[in-house]
């Protein structure tokens, strides 16, 4: 692992984390309406595992989608202008936050139903094996999608029909304000529901981006090679709220318990890892900093000059020719 | 060619998956056991399991996959065994299916169709008798298709499997061993146009799936009375063929909607919504529906049948709109 490797793992997480506070920013200047949920915290998934994967691999997610979107390479500018509901949006400004979609780049979007996107993750698994395509499918989801019931029909039919999609839990501990202890009968080793049906499980740290990246580099090639699904619970934290409108601590978890979980911020991990190893130092943060940001402010600058949907566009899209 | 209904489904479900290999068959029961209604029958030989697939029973897994698989390029065809599961896989057809291409800007498409038999059959209770139709209506995004004969299950769902959107395609048990004149050879029947299945001037019966052929019976009866009425088939509930409708009443001066479906909020109250809006000043009597009465379906033969228009109330409803009584 060479220091552009590192540097360059940093620097996605990096524009993923100051690019969430930003939204954070211009959803308090209300930029940005509705529902906003944070990705915060849980960078390393997305970017370890899309690192893992081709550019024609699909990703699919839940509604805390951001990271992954830009992970997948979606342009910045256009991923704000989405959430400021811009017509030079990633969707024209029709999905919002929760439904981010970059079709070009089979990012297959982001579902708010929770539970609900896993089966399109069989689906878009299934035609990868129909058509005798050698692609994988990253499903990523909550730890609260778990005892959904379209989560089990989904396992059940990835695990009969051996199909090329890799269930990713990132499991934070909470869904809402509810612990996982309270909401999944094996909160204990979330993964071992995924062995129930006989598919391959593991737990990794979702905190080190390292680690995840290696973790599915093995998954995908033994994915890619014999069509068949697999689980990887990654264990994480959510340092913001829910969603903006639920504080980063509340009646639910305690202050000392985020400052404690904050102590194990991604970034950090990184960064002491490439100082440690000697292959980066300060001027390098202080450059992907000036870079990240300079990103960032393009982006709001994009989405805050685009213009909204002209009126004709409400009509439109709703079905195809 | 005289087939049965359900021939006609077999042969434009063949036809397509000769046609296009991205076509596929899934649902419960449609491989080995030829479809819960033999709809598939000779698909497995045919097409073999890779294209014909039998799942476990999970609606919701299932339907979602379909989608996610349409989302990816393919076409499937899904088969509800009837549309009382359908409701296991609402949250796919309305939140997935229904929304992915406005939710995405037009982005992602979801060529899809989901049929099965919808409505009662006789005797199989409450949870198993039931006209879903208006559910589906109301999504933006999907299209809904109710065919009453051979000739347009063919030719309708053959349009179906060709149309880049999701279509909720609703057969009949009742229908499946009826029988009707199909034309030769390959043909479709455009989505979102209606046919008049028989000509008169003094009212206008709108009907469709297995209501048409109770409103062709009654309009037989009403003959014999006097009494000329057209009958008007929408083949396609969404998009409504309004213009068709309209034409009819302009025409007629009175309409009688025929639905096996609930009364509150059924289709019939929205197809009489466009007649009074656009028609209004045609009409020379307030316009009758004839329906489903608001109950779970009773198990009892002569509830259930009390329950399902029939065509002396089909009659009784024709003689009031045109002599008021
Ligand atoms: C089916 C369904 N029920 C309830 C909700 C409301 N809801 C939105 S997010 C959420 C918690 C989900 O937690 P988790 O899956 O762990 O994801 P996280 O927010 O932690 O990333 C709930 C209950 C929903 N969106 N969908
Ligand atoms: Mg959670």
């Amino acid at each position: 692992m060479d220091r552009d490797d590192l540097l360059s793992l940093y620097r996605q997480m990096l524009l993923i984390r100051r690019f969430e506070e930003k939204s954070a920013e211009m959803y308090a200047l209300a930029k940005i309406g509705g529902f906003l949920h944070l990705y915060i915290g849980e960078e390393a998934i997305a970017v370890g595992a899309i690192a893992a994967i081709r550019a024609n691999d699909y990703v699919i997610t839940a509604y805390r989608d951001h990271g992954h979107c830009l992970a997948k390479g979606s342009e910045p500018g256009r991923v704000m202008a989405e959430l400021f509901g811009k017509a030079t949006g990633l969707c024209k400004g029709k999905g919002g936050s929760m439904h981010l979609v970059d079709a070009r780049r089979n990012f297959m979007g982001g579902y708010a139903i929770v539970g609900g996107h896993l089966p399109l993750a069989t689906g878009l698994a299934f035609a990868v094996k129909y058509q005798k395509r050698d692609q994988v499918v990253l499903c990523f989801f909550g730890e609260g999608a778990v005892p959904t019931g379209q989560a089990h029909e989904a396992f059940n039919l990835a695990a009969l029909w051996k199909l090329p999609v890799i269930f990713i839990c990132e499991n934070n501990r909470y869904g809402m304000g509810t612990p996982v202890q309270r909401a999944v009968a094996l909160y204990s080793n979330v993964a071992e529901t995924a062995r129930a049906y006989g598919i391959e499980a593991e737990t990794v740290d979702g905190m080190d981006v390292l680690a995840v990246r290696t973790l599915m580099k093995t998954v995908v090639t033994k994915v890619r090679s014999a069509p068949h699904p697999s689980f990887v619970e990654a264990l994480t934290y959510r340092f913001m709220g829910h969603s903006m409108a639920d504080p980063s601590h509340g009646h639910y978890r305690s202050k000392e318990e985020v400052e404690e979980e904050r102590t194990r911020d991604p970034l950090l991990l990184l960064r002491q890892t490439i100082m440690n190893r000697g292959l980066g130092s300060e001027p390098d943060f202080k450059r992907l900093e000036r870079e990240v940001g300079e990103i960032v402010a393009a982006a709001v600058k994009f989405a805050d000059e685009s213009p909204f949907p002209a009126p004709t566009a409400l009509e439109e899209d709703v079905y195809a020719e | 060619m005289l087939i049965s209904y359900r021939e006609a489904l077999n042969q434009a479900m063949r036809e397509e998956m000769r046609r296009d290999d991205r076509v596929f068959l899934i649902g419960e029961e449609v491989g080995y056991y030829q479809g819960a209604f033999k709809v598939s029958k000779g698909f497995v030989e045919e097409f073999g399991t890779q294209r014909v697939l039998d799942t476990p029973i999970t609606e919701a897994g299932f339907t979602g996959l379909a989608i996610g698989a349409a989302m990816a390029g393919l076409h499937p065809i899904v088969e509800l065994m009837t549309f009382n599961f359908g409701i296991l896989a609402l949250d796919q057809i309305v939140n997935n299916a229904a929304k992915i291409r406005y939710m995405s800007g037009g982005q992602l498409s979801v060529p899809l169709v989901i049929r099965g038999p919808g409505s009662a059959a006789h005797q199989l209770g409450a949870q198993h008798s039931q006209s879903l139709e208006a559910w589906f209506c109301h999504v933006p995004g999907l299209k809904v298709i109710a065919p009453a004969t051979p000739h347009d299950a063919k030719g309708l769902l053959k349009s179906a499997v060709r149309d880049s959107n999701p279509v909720i395609f609703i057969e009949a048990q009742l229908l499946y061993s009826t029988k009707g004149d199909v034309a030769e050879g390959e043909y479709t029947i455009p989505i979102g146009q209606a046919e008049v299945k028989r000509r008169g001037d003094d009212v206008t019966i709108v009907a469709y799936s297995k209501m048409l052929l109770l409103a062709l019976e009654a309009a037989e009866d009403l003959a014999r009375e006097g009494i000329q009425a057209e009958v008007v088939d929408p083949r396609t509930l969404k998009p409504l063929d309004v213009q068709a409708i309209v034409s009819s009443v302009q025409k007629t001066g009175r309409l009688v909607i025929v639905e096996e479906g609930w009364r509150f909020a059924g289709l019939g109250a929205q197809i009489a919504e466009v007649v009074y809006a656009q028609a209004f000043d045609y009409l020379d009597a307030p316009i009758v529906r004839v329906t489903g009465v608001d109950v779970p379906m009773p198990y009892t033969r002569p509830l259930e049948d009390a329950a399902i228009p029939d065509r002396e109330r089909v009659r009784a409803a024709v003689r009031q709109v045109v002599k008021g009584s």
